[in-house]
């Protein structure tokens, strides 16, 4: 069959699934790097999770 | 039993009167209707072929955008609270909700197919098939449609988000309905084979539709 | 360390931190196998070169579908046994699973073009990938469109259920509605046996696509817990400081 032809579906195919699989990596990875940053900034206010050392006072108004 | 029947009551009171959305189905089946040939011209013959199509396709975004807030009226109003703390069982409760929505809404559209029907030049064997296949497969879309309605009291918002939510799921019921609405016309199976897996679908959705928006109900009040 | 660890996010952020670069390096090795088996293998006697289009259209529908799986059984986890990996889980797994679902869709539709003459047919496989597509993108704006996590992660997990009840049912009736429509002209791939030289090349491509999944899976479920922490300490500097 007329293989000139199909070479340009197969490669906009490959293509296709080459932006796919780039773009789920780039959104994982920047993703990644926003929530790091975010949590790094509230390190940096000195704000920690309850899995930190914590005075009691703040372990209650999370639980309520 | 007699909290289900005043449940029933209740909302059948509800919807018919002053502020109640009753009729409203059958308004925007009319106008649905009325704008199919507009937009692919006046050929009677083209109609008489799609016109059961066009018919269930208009029955069913009636139907389910007319129920969109059905719990989330009852959430702002607070008798949701009074329905789950209530000793009635919230599946009953949710089914007879279905079964009130379906009188004010599938019910009228079913009653109103015939002369609609006329605009689409179907003849009377078409209408006969056409109102039978309504009568059967408006329930089930009401009941799966209960999901999409009890998923929007968390949503806080109705309309297209349920719509997309749910109209996905209708895809078998709108097959075979207009599947068993042609073929009586047309062929080239019998009419018995799609009307009754479509009975079928309307029975499942029957059971299926009320624990699953019972259980999204429960989960949601929390 | 037993299975019931990883149930603690903290336990499973460290795991994950420890296997995303080896199962990533895994996923690029064997993808590198899978491409230089593709090149070289023969076309197909009936569908020429684009037999080669299938290695990416096949991985992309089974994970598609294995992505609804996962998220159904996750969604018993939010529902039956509260846990919040669940919920993470579910919430990371749609739009990967919808991303390979738009590319089996893409790719089949490049594929019908030069077999079919059109890029797209209602036939009975397209049409069902087409709907599964649509319940993803419905799951993820019911995601998006609720704030707080518990209760969208509930809403989700109900509506997941629902479609895996549903999936099989409009499976099932698309196919009837397809053998009643079906034009007989139109070519079918539908051939039960395919030749090792095409399949194992194949197989090679399910497995790195799976690979790929997972290590994607695991890096957004990373994101979500991350995220959720953010949320926390959101909330808990709000109430502090007012």
């Amino acid at each position: 069959m007329e293989a000139a032809s199909h070479t340009a579906f197969i490669v906009a195919a490959y293509a296709v699934a080459g932006a796919v699989i780039g773009g789920l990596i780039a959104w994982v990875m920047l993703d990644y790097r926003a929530q790091l940053r975010r949590l790094g900034d509230f390190e940096k206010l000195g704000l920690t999770r309850r899995s930190a050392a914590r005075p009691a006072e703040t372990i209650e108004r999370t639980e309520a | 039993m007699n909290a289900l029947s005043a449940m029933l009551a209740r909302d059948l009171r509800v919807a018919v009167r002053v502020g109640g959305g009753a009729l409203i189905g059958v308004l925007f089946f009319l106008v649905v209707v009325t704008l199919t040939p507009l937009a692919l011209g006046p050929d009677l013959a083209l109609l008489q072929r799609i016109g059961p199509a066009i018919l269930w396709l208009a029955a069913l975004l009636a139907n389910l955008l007319a129920l969109d807030r059905l719990f989330a009226a009852d959430h702002e109003d607070g008798s949701l609270d009074l329905i789950l703390t209530g000793r009635a069982p919230l599946e009953l409760v949710v089914a007879v909700k279905g079964l009130a929505q379906w009188l004010t809404t599938g019910l009228p559209l079913v009653i109103a197919t015939p002369p609609i029907g006329l605009f689409l030049n179907l003849d009377a064997k078409a209408e006969g098939t056409l109102v039978l296949t309504l009568l059967v497969g408006t329930p089930g879309l009401t009941f799966i449609g209960l999901i999409g309605a009890a998923l929007a009291v968390t949503l806080r918002r109705g309309g297209l988000l349920v719509a997309v939510l749910v109209l996905p799921l209708t895809v078998p019921v709108l097959i075979f309905g207009v599947a068993a609405a042609n073929a009586a016309v047309m062929g080239p199976v019998p009419f018995g084979t799609p009307f009754t897996i479509l009975c079928a679908l309307t029975l499942a959705s029957l059971v299926v539709g009320p624990f699953a928006a019972a259980a999204a109900l429960r989960q949601e009040m929390e | 360390m037993a299975i019931a660890d990883l149930a603690n996010p903290s336990r499973f952020l460290n795991l994950a931190n420890r296997v995303i670069p080896w199962l990533g390096g895994l996923t690029v090795i064997v993808f590198a196998l899978a491409i230089s088996r593709a090149m070289n293998a023969p076309d197909d006697y009936q569908q020429g070169a684009t037999v080669k289009i299938m290695y990416l259209h096949v991985p992309g529908a089974w994970l598609g579908m294995l992505g609804w799986g996962l998220m159904t059984v996750a969604a018993l986890g939010t529902l039956v046994w509260r846990h919040p990996l669940a919920d993470v889980t579910a919430k990371a797994a749609a739009p990967i699973g919808a991303a390979f679902t738009f590319m089996c869709l893409v790719t089949g539709s490049l594929w019908g073009r030069p077999m079919w003459g059109t890029y797209w047919v209602w036939d009975a496989r397209l049409t069902s990938v087409l709907v599964l597509f649509l319940l993803y993108l419905g799951v993820i704006a019911l995601w998006r469109t609720v704030e707080e996590p518990s209760r969208a992660a509930r809403a989700a997990a109900i509506l997941t259920l629902v479609g895996a009840l549903d999936l099989p049912i409009i499976k099932f009736s698309v196919d009837w509605w397809n053998t009643l429509h079906q034009p007989a002209s139109v070519l079918r791939l539908g051939a039960p046996t395919i030749d090792p030289s095409i399949l194992i090349p194949l197989l090679i491509s399910a497995l790195a696509f799976t690979l790929l999944f997972a290590v994607l899976l695991l890096a957004a479920m990373r994101n979500e817990i991350l995220r959720r922490r953010v949320r926390t300490l959101r909330l808990l500097q709000a109430s502090t400081t007012s």
